[in-house]
């Protein structure tokens, strides 16, 4: 199966500090993998390294076919970040910020009409500023945001964090149906259970390092 | 980019109309420091209307720096940069849209401004084909200088007052100009406005230009 990303023997700086110190990781086209790790083990460093907002400094890093050494922003066009950050304009609406960033990466309006409706955001909530939203709601919006631009990499850092279930059953579902249209998906979280669940890999990161053979490999992966 | 750069200007304004920062703050403000220089410079002296030009020009790019730094900060917070990186919009575009909008901003204040000096500092009001001249391209200069030093300053802990530092030392050509261009239009004698306002478009376009260039590194920084 094609690999969508693949890293080999690759650091990363934060700073002075190798954030990643050396990490050997493939991904194959349609899988979801699950980072599991504790804080600072470099996990978020990955997935902003596969964006191409981290540089990697040595070792090989390919993601998408692109050679993240020599161009880092090749990649950035066709990966989807979920990062701890929002993304979104305070004063603007539900609406404006997911139509704005759909159309930032020539998404169509049947596109960003769908991103809202699948994330249930296309009733009342829709013509909401995004300041007066819960934070399980802002979450939403942004992942409707990314939603919107179809990539075909999605890198997810803590998806679950701050929804109830009902919307964290929605980013599940989100999820497979992404991958069911052919897109793949690397995600952190701390939901254990309920990630270990989705994923069909768990790999296991510490010290910038991934950790031995996966914790889980889904029957239909291996 | 021109798309791109349509698609950040609608954005920025909209979130101005929104948040009306420019309307509550800025333009109060204006009027402001233009109130406080009436009562520095005694009217009945004839200083105030003979330094009408040289006061315009420094409100306007007082309330510049206002503007400017409400545009950087819009995207800084909240992951917006890194959503920025990952758009796939041109930086360039980037760059101009941010322009324009801050560009949008400063004209109406202007004009605004304009009336309140003609109400209050009592000039000889003319010229008018180098006034609007000077003003357009005095606020290109103004706008597309700062929104590149708004992207030099981001993420700098003290960025509200690292930013006034570097700016006007650069925007001091600008103002020099358009305060010349200004007297000239006000009845001045023996000044060269469309000279001035030409010297005032070259740098319009040479802040434009290298804003362009070099937003997708600042980007990064």
């Amino acid at each position: 199966m094609e690999l969508v990303v693949h890293f080999r023997a690759a650091v990363a700086l934060l700073g002075r500090f190798p954030a990643l110190a050396g990490i050997d990781l493939d991904v194959a086209q349609g899988q979801i993998v699950l980072l599991r790790g504790p804080n600072g083990a470099g996990k978020t460093t990955f997935l902003r390294a596969c964006a191409g907002l981290v540089p990697v400094v040595e070792g090989e890093a390919e993601v998408l076919g692109c050679d993240l050494r020599r161009n880092p922003r090749g990649v950035r066009g066709r990966v989807g970040l979920l990062g701890h950050g929002t993304g979104l304009y305070d004063d603007l609406t539900v609406g404006e910020n997911v139509r704005f960033w759909g159309r930032a990466a020539r998404a169509e309006a049947a596109d960003v009409a769908s991103a809202l409706a699948l994330l249930g955001l296309d009733g009342r909530l829709r013509d909401v500023a995004v300041n007066k939203l819960s934070a399980g709601q802002r979450r939403r919006t942004s992942l409707a945001c990314l939603l919107a631009r179809r990539p075909a990499l999605w890198l997810l850092d803590e998806p679950h964090a701050g929804m109830d279930a009902a919307a964290r059953d929605q980013v599940d579902s989100l999820v497979r149906q992404a991958v069911a249209q052919g897109a793949t998906v690397i995600f952190s979280s701390h939901e254990s259970d309920r990630a270990t669940a989705l994923a069909d890999r768990v790999v296991e990161i510490a010290g910038g390092v991934a950790v031995g053979p996966d914790l889980k490999v889904a029957a239909d992966v291996a | 980019m021109w798309r791109d750069a349509a698609l950040v200007a609608e954005r920025d304004l909209r979130v101005e109309l929104r948040s009306r920062v420019a309307i509550n703050q800025v333009a109060p403000f204006a009027l402001l420091v233009l109130v406080l220089f009436a009562f520095a410079l005694d009217p009945d002296t004839g200083v105030l209307a003979s330094a009408t030009a040289g006061l315009y020009w420094l409100v306007v790019l007082f309330s510049a720096l206002l503007a400017v730094s409400r545009s950087t900060s819009i995207d800084e917070v909240d992951g917006i940069r890194d959503a920025l990186r990952l758009s796939g919009l041109a930086p360039a575009g980037v760059f101009l849209g941010k322009v324009a909008a801050v560009a949008a901003q400063l004209l109406l204040l202007e004009v605004v401004l304009v009336v309140a000096v003609a109400v209050l500092y009592d000039p000889e009001l003319g010229g008018f084909p180098l006034m609007i001249a000077t003003m357009l391209a005095a606020t290109v200069a103004v706008a597309s200088t700062g929104v590149l030093y708004g992207a030099v300053v981001s993420g700098v802990r003290v960025r509200d007052t690292l930013l006034p530092v570097l700016l006007l030392p650069v925007l001091a050509p600008v103002l020099i100009g358009a305060t010349k261009a200004f007297e000239t239009a006000f009845g001045a004698e023996g000044l060269h406005g469309w000279g001035w306002c030409g010297l005032v478009s070259f740098f319009a376009v040479v802040y434009l230009v290298a804003g362009s260039l070099a937003y997708g590194a600042l980007l990064e920084g």
